[in-house]
């Protein structure tokens, strides 16, 4: 399959990669102190291993993977547990959550570290090599790619692996620097993918804007059977389902994943972290952020995780006046932070500190017009101003009849509304909304049954009392051993004065 | 004309056969009315809308001798969810039998707590953990925040808290726009 397919809508966007891609990746200065969040990626929170006095060396797990879909986060450094409590993090929120802060020691002391043989592996060991080493995908959504690595229950046989290294999103260029000086590692790391899934063919889908990429790449694949292959220059051609459909034509069915189509796709720098992990041992400590914007030096930095933003900030040379807001991400998908003291985690593709050129000016929201606008860049291929309508008066139900769920807030509809309408929040917030509304009912659910267990439960007891009591009085709960005694008592009292009788009238009165 | 008796008697054989079967093998146990109205509930059990949990009072719904709007948990959405499945107007919350609150959950002091069981004995759905002369505790997860273990405590040693926001519970907000200018407002700060 040689030829391009395209995708519904798209933008072309402005790019501003220039001014962070001529420099080569710089590593950062060990920052004094790392917080380092226990939630870095999609999933279950990963459980403490240490707590504060303790010591640690670098690389040494210091939070486990809980549950199938986790991952494991270590040490980026050594030195000795501060605390483990919750600090703020990247969040769109501003809210605290779980991490092990670290002073660090400054000796950089590593864990033993022991490269393995992949081939020799069991698949299942592998995967379980790369779940601990907290190996996720590095392309901004921080899903554990040892969940995708394993087929079953998806497909058969992988038809196409895909290597992701298109970065669409304007400002960021962290992934094209890595593809051009670490070329030779991605594609170790795409070996064993590769040794892993078996597909057919695999494809490294990267976009025209980086020649210099596309050769290093090309020239690291020489010999291998993987394809390079240029895709145009669109946002957002490097989302999941719009790469796949660029590459090989195939369209993801709705609610379902690639892979159920037989397309697995990783980001380039998620197969470096796999070659550092099995081929040197090393598990993902770091990783390389693209800081710019209004920044004195943009440039790519590999950050240890944990290090706080202000401190890569610092390495290029600081702020530039007229800083508005300082978003993690694209600015098309990015959300903005409450400070910049928080941790780079393993979704921290780029830190833009916006100035007021890089933000869409403040106007006035207007009413839709439906113009059709949105409906003409959905890369999903939905109805955006549908979509909007069922959003805004909270009717849940009718907006996931327009598939609410296959949305992928690429942003590109709120980006063309000539009324300026923050379309996205709206389905972010429908999302939210449906989702709690299943949490909720979830809740309800395990109370019904609970209260149910009680009522059952009370029920049981009262009628296990009244056994108790008939068992402890046999004679007197028992009507038919009751009548001849009564029988007896009657004749008693016939034949006996007065006291006698009293008693058997009281007997009878018990057992009526 | 002979055969379209024929045909159509064969016709309303079959069709009263296969009425038959569907009738015995897709019976239908039970009021399923009382199962949608239960499903809407919210399951609090904390017996607000005067009768004894969320069933009772279903049930009575869906008799016709309670009105829709007296499930201060539920909420308005509750009211709608109700009017909606019943073809009724929705209607405000009566106040008599309480306001809408938000989220709580019981916490027990635990210094405080003389292991009497009495809201043990309470609680609606066996959240609450202990034995005789034992302290006490609420399992938060399993707290529907319903206040029936607030009054039988001697010691008023439980309390209502509100439900923590923590990053796995945040929700987008509805986007604010500005009344003034029209711009959209920060939906943090809204």
């Amino acid at each position: 399959m040689s030829g391009l397919f395209s995708f519904h809508g798209g933008l072309k966007t402005v790019r501003h990669k220039t001014e962070s891609n001529r420099e080569a990746i710089r590593a950062s200065v060990l920052p004094q102190r790392l917080t380092v969040p226990l939630r870095q990626h999609i999933g279950a929170i990963a459980k403490p291993l240490v707590q504060a006095g303790d010591r640690v060396l670098k690389g040494q797990m210091i939070g486990q993977p809980d549950g199938y879909i986790s991952a494991a986060v270590h040490a980026p450094t050594s030195g000795v547990v501060k605390a483990v409590d919750q600090r703020p993090v990247p969040h769109p929120s501003g809210l605290p959550d779980w991490c092990v802060t670290i002073d660090s020691d400054g000796e950089e002391r590593w864990i033993a570290r022991e490269p393995v043989d992949y081939r020799r592996l069991h698949p299942s060991a592998l995967r379980n090599l790369l779940r601990n080493a907290g190996v996720v995908g590095l392309g901004g959504a921080a899903f554990p790619s040892a969940v995708k690595l394993n087929l079953s229950g998806h497909c058969e046989r992988l038809e196409t692996l895909i290597l992701n290294g298109a970065e669409c999103e304007p400002w960021i260029t962290c992934d094209d620097r890595i593809m051009r000086e670490r070329a030779a590692e991605i594609v170790a790391g795409l070996h064993v993918m590769v040794h892993l899934l078996e597909p057919r063919e695999v494809l490294i889908g990267i976009e025209d804007d980086k020649p210099e990429a596309i050769a290093a790449m090309t020239a690291a694949c020489a010999g291998t059977g993987y394809a390079v292959r240029a895709v145009p220059t669109r946002y957002p051609s490097g989302s999941v389902k719009q790469l796949v459909r660029l590459l090989t034509g195939k369209e993801t069915p709705v609610d379902s994943l690639p892979v159920d189509v037989g397309v697995q796709c990783f980001n380039v720098a998620t197969a470096y972290t796999v070659h550092r992990a099995v081929e040197c041992g090393e598990p993902v400590i770091s990783r390389i952020v693209t800081i710019a914007g209004h920044v004195n030096q943009p440039r790519n930095i590999e950050s240890l995780l944990g290090a706080p933003f202000a401190g890569l900030v610092a390495q290029c040379g600081g702020y530039r006046d007229g800083v508005e807001r300082l978003i993690m991400g694209g600015p098309m998908m990015g959300f903005a932070l409450h400070s910049d003291e928080v941790p780079v985690t393993k979704a921290t593709n780029c830190v833009l500190a916006a100035g007021a050129a890089e933000l869409a000016p403040e106007q006035p929201v207007m009413p839709c017009i439906r113009c059709g606008a949105c409906v003409e860049v959905c890369p999903a291929d939905l109805l955006p101003q549908q979509l909007y309508w069922h959003a805004r008066a909270k009717e849940f139900d009718k907006a996931q009849d327009y598939h609410l769920f296959s949305c992928i807030e690429c942003g590109c509809c709120s980006y063309v509304c000539p009324s300026r309408i923050p379309l996205v929040q709206y389905y972010r917030y429908a999302k939210n909304e449906i989702w709690a509304q299943e949490k909720e009912k979830q809740k309800a659910e395990l109370a019904r049954q609970r209260h149910q267990a009680r009522q059952e439960r009370l029920e049981r007891e009262k009628q296990e009392r009244e056994a108790k009591l008939r068992q402890k009085a046999p004679p007197r709960a028992e009507p038919n051993a009751e009548k001849p005694s009564i029988e007896t008592a009657v004749a008693r009292a016939k034949a006996a004065p007065a006291p006698s009788l009293a008693t058997a009238a009281g007997t009878g009165q018990q057992t009526d | 004309m002979f055969v379209a008796v024929i045909a159509l008697g064969v016709l309303a054989g079959a069709s009263g056969l296969l009425l038959g079967f569907a009738a015995v093998r897709f019976r239908v146990e039970g009021d399923p009315i009382v199962e949608k109205i239960d499903a809407i509930l919210p399951q609090t059990q904390c017996g607000q809308c005067g009768f004894a949990g969320c069933r009772p009072y279903a049930e009575a719904i869906a008799a016709g001798e309670a009105d829709i709007n007296q499930c201060p948990p539920g909420g308005e959405g509750g009211i709608a969810a109700l009017a909606e499945l019943l073809g009724r107007d929705p209607k405000p919350l009566n106040p008599e039998n309480g306001a809408e609150k938000p989220k709580m959950v019981a916490v027990i002091d635990e210094q405080n707590c003389i292991g009497c069981t009495l809201c043990i004995q309470a609680c609606p759905v066996d959240a609450i953990l202990g034995a005789a002369k034992h302290m006490h505790t609420v399992i938060a997860r399993e707290c529907t925040g319903c206040e029936l273990c607030l009054a039988p405590c001697p010691v008023d040693c439980i309390q209502m808290v509100p439900v923590a926001q923590t990053i796995a519970t945040w929700k987008w907000t509805y986007p604010v726009v500005d009344a003034k200018t029209g711009s959209p407002a920060e939906a943090s700060v809204a």
